[in-house]
Order: C-alpha cells, then structure tokens, then sequence
C-alpha cells in the first residue's frame, strides 16, 4: 500500500491562514491504515486546527468528510457539497487523492495534509516499511523476492557495494539490513545462488515513461 | 614521460600507486606540489571522485593536471553523480586528453556526504561501469552506435577484502573479474591474512589480473575507533589500536608511517599481492617517508 506521513502543523497552518472555511478530507484506503489520512486523522487535524486558529483569534470554520478513495472520482463526487462550501481543501490523501480533488475542483485551492512517502508493508505496529518503487521492470525474479530498488541504498542490481557495514548491515544506517546480505541469504536458503552470480545489465530507467499510463487486458 | 599504467602492471614486480584527492575549490597549488612530490616516486596518482558524497574539484581535472606535470593519472569514476551519458561523455573527454586508466567505483552514498539533499543517481552499478568501459573500448557506446575515434582504457575497480560477511562481497568481485579488469585495488585493509585469501580467491578466476593492496596509515587509537564506526569497509583489528595507543604522545604519525611501511614490507616480501596503493589523505606530502621506511624508494 502507499505510505504518507502527516505534514507538520506550521506548514499546514499556513496553507489554511487566508482562508474562513477550510474541509479537511480525508481517504478510507492506504492512508487510513497508515494512520495518516482517515477519518480518525481528519478528526484529530480538525480539532488541532480549530484550537490552533482560536488560540491566535481567528475564526476559521473547519469541515470534515473522508471518502472510501480519494483517487476515484465516482467516490470524490460523493463530497462535492462540501468542497463547494468550503473555502479551500486539505487533502489527507496521498498524491494521487490531492490530485483527484484539485483536477474536479479546479477553483478551489487544494492543500496536501501529508507528503506521501512510499509503497510498503507494516513491520510491526504503527511502523511501516518501503518495499516497491514501481519501477515498471520488475526484478524480484532475481533476488529471492527482495527488491534491491528501494531496499538497497543504491539500487544496485549486481550485489553489495564495499560500504557493507560488519555484520551485514548498511553503509548508510547500521540499523538496516544490507539488502545485497538478504538477498545472498534468501537465495544461499534456496540453493539458488547461481542467480546471484549472473550478471545483470543497467536497467530501462525509461520502463514507465512518465507520466506513467496502463491500460488494462481486454478480457 | 610516465611509463603508461597498463605496461607497469604487465612489466613491474611490485606496482606502487598513491591517492590524490582533490580540494574544495579552485585553488590546485596544493595539487600541484603533490603531483611533483609523487608523479616520480609511484607508479600511477589515483584521484577520487567527490570522496566520501563530499563536492569537490573534479577528478578529471586533477588527473589533466597529473598528465601536464608528466605523471600517470588513474581517473576514478562512482556511478553516485552522472548517469550513463554523463558517465560515457567524460570518459571520451578523458581518454582524448591522454587519460587512459579508469578505476571503476559504485561510490559513497550520497547520505555520508556534504550535500544530503541532492539526488544521487547510480544508473550504473560498478560491475555495470566496467562492462560499459569495454563496450566503449569496443568502439561503441552503449546504445550500440559506433564511436568516431575509439577510446582503449585500463581498467580497475575496488573490492573490499575485509568484509563481513565476505561471501556476497565475492560474488561480486567474481562479476567484476569477469566482466574484465586489469587491476583491483582494495580497500584499506590491516589483516593480511584477509588480503592473502582474498588474493587466493581472485586467481582462481583470473591469473592475470593485478592486485593493489590498500594501506591507509592510521595514526592514532582514537583515529582507528573513528574509522571503524564511519568509514565504510573498513575494519581496523584491535592489536593495531593497541600498539598505537602505546605510542608516546606526539608521535602518532611516524606510528602510522611505521605500521603502514611494515605491512608493505610484508605484502611485498612473502607476495601476498602485486603492490600497493597508498592512500594518506589530507598528508599526501608524507607518503614518500612511508615510500622510505618500505624500501620503496
């Protein structure tokens, strides 16, 4: 799932400080199980925002709605009323929802109330980790399932570079798993490590052009 | 003129190199003296790329230097800073100017060094780096198109002897000697047990191919604590932090000279590799007492 963190209240005090009416909205999908941007976050911003703004006496009116998922219009369309209302939008969503809201809604100001971090998992509660950086080419044939993408401070494709740190951990945090160790690991686990001693060539960079664009098989 | 770099690994029996790295800014006097202190005492002035992430001038401009000043320059090149065009561009600009030897390098995350905000690139992995090296010795560039005028570099890497655990480090030295080198120079190691079996390992794949031991003077227990909790690959053993911390006061740099001359001395008598590359950053002037004290010079 995609990953975001909730911005700083300074920085999002200042999207809200020109505006009298201000909706908070939030996404039921990957942001709410990350407790970044669902309805219980929306709340809490809420709440903070109204205590922020009477505390240095002003008066903003701050609305509330979070939708199933902040990248589908159908969904988006369900809270037009709202945003209607509302004088500007702080969107809890990641990228993609404070994009939806700011493309149906092209008058109105849209905010992003997080910065979307990653595509991850939970690797015990409350703390999640990057495991995909859709790069449109993938490798994880190669490397008994680790991606050495986003794992590998580097991204390096044909093993560890000489910064392993003892142990087995990363140059750049001794508290990470060299992902290349993993790797070498999971594979030597498998009796599969001839498939680390291939090598492999520089990778299409250009595998998603950006813009990225898929069109589903017809079935 | 200096013996190309390529004809001293075929020829020599105990091949000598030194590192220079290069300063912030655009003052190169400090350069210069180091070049004429050296160009004439090693075999070959091996000058990093933005050192540990750190901006600096630029390696090529240190080894056009080098070529001017009538020594042999050894161009590293990291795929942290320039991505494949970049990295090919540089290497035609190079070997047009008479830099003709490449050490190929992954290169220090981007995190370790003095500008944390900038985007790193590493399109390229070293073992990547080397392969694109002979294509363009091929007289193509990577896309396939022909060259006008042909490049014909010597090629080196890095490997770390030292590392734990070793095997994943092997694999990869294992992908780099087959890709095709001319010489690996190590990272700095103090355990020549390690560099003697990592020599072993690499001759099992290829005879020919040249091995630089790696010796970075240490000159102080604190300075060895320091390099084995920051700089990556490095593993200093706890009898050399001891006998340094026994040196008297004021002293610690001739400690340093003298425990890096006798593990040349060592390499060079029982073999243990083909030579050794000097690395004293920041006191590049005192390299050639350690030259002295090995009996190098």
């Amino acid at each position: 799932m995609i990953i975001a963190e909730r911005k700083p209240m300074e920085e999002i005090k200042q999207f809200v400080a020109l505006y009298k009416k201000v909706l908070v909205a939030g996404c039921g999908t990957c942001v709410t199980v990350c407790w970044a941007g669902g309805e219980k976050e929306v709340a809490m911003l809420a709440s903070q925002l109204r205590l922020a703004t009477s505390s240095e006496g002003k008066k903003i009116s701050i609305l509330e709605a979070t939708v199933e998922r902040q990248c589908e219009r159908e969904m988006v369309a369900e809270i037009k009323d709202k945003v209607a209302e509302a004088d500007a939008v702080i969107s809890l969503a990641c990228g993609s929802g404070v994009q939806t809201i700011a493309e149906m809604f092209e008058d109105k100001p849209v905010f992003p109330g997080v910065n979307t971090t990653f595509i991850g998992m939970p690797e015990k509660e409350g703390f999640w980790v990057e495991m995909c950086g859709a790069c449109g080419d993938c490798f994880l044939d190669r490397t008994g399932g680790i991606c050495p993408i986003v794992r590998c401070a580097k991204g390096l494709l044909n093993g560890p570079c000489g910064g392993t740190r003892k142990g087995g951990k990363c140059e750049i945090d001794p508290e990470k798993d060299c992902a290349w160790v993993l790797i070498y690991r999971r594979l030597e686990k498998q009796g599969r490590l001839d498939v680390m001693r291939k090598y492999y060539a520089p990778k299409n960079s250009r595998a998603v052009k950006r813009p990225g664009r898929v069109q589903a098989a017809k079935a | 003129m200096a013996t190309p770099f390529r004809k001293i690994l075929k020829t020599k029996d105990f091949v000598v190199t030194a590192e220079a790295a290069p300063e912030k800014g655009s003052n190169v006097s400090k350069a210069i003296e180091h070049i004429e202190l050296l160009k004439d005492k090693v075999d070959g002035l091996n000058v990093t790329d933005n050192q540990s992430s750190v901006m600096r001038y630029p390696s090529l401009g240190i080894c056009l230097l080098i070529k001017e000043h009538s020594g042999e320059p050894i161009l590293q090149v990291t795929c942290r800073d320039r991505n494949r065009l970049a990295i090919q561009a540089d290497l035609l600009f190079a070997y047009s100017r008479g830099v003709s030897n490449i050490l190929c390098l992954t290169g220090d995350s981007i995190d370790v060094g003095d500008h944390k905000e900038a985007k790193q690139v590493f399109d390229l992995d070293s073992v990547q780096l080397i392969h694109l090296v002979h294509t363009l010795n091929s007289g193509q560039d990577m896309a396939g198109n022909e060259l006008d005028g042909s490049v014909d570099f010597c090629i080196g890497t890095t490997a770390t002897p030292s590392a734990d655990p070793l095997e994943p480090q092997l694999i990869k030295v294992e992908k780099k000697l087959n890709a095709g080198v001319n010489f690996i120079q190590t990272q700095a190691v103090y355990e020549l047990d390690e560099l003697k079996r990592f020599t072993e390992f690499v001759r099992k794949i290829d005879e020919r191919v040249k091995i630089l031991g790696g010796i970075v003077p240490v000159i102080g227990a604190k300075m060895a604590g320091y390099m084995n909790e920051n700089v990556p690959g490095v593993f200093i053993p706890q009898h050399l932090i001891d006998e340094l911390a026994q040196a008297p006061k004021g002293t610690g740099v001739a400690k340093g000279i003298e425990i890096a001359a006798r593990m040349i001395r060592q390499i060079k008598e029982e073999r243990i590799c083909d030579g050794v590359h000097i690395m004293f950053i920041g006191r590049e002037e005192r390299v050639p007492e350690i030259l002295e004290a090995a009996g190098l010079l």
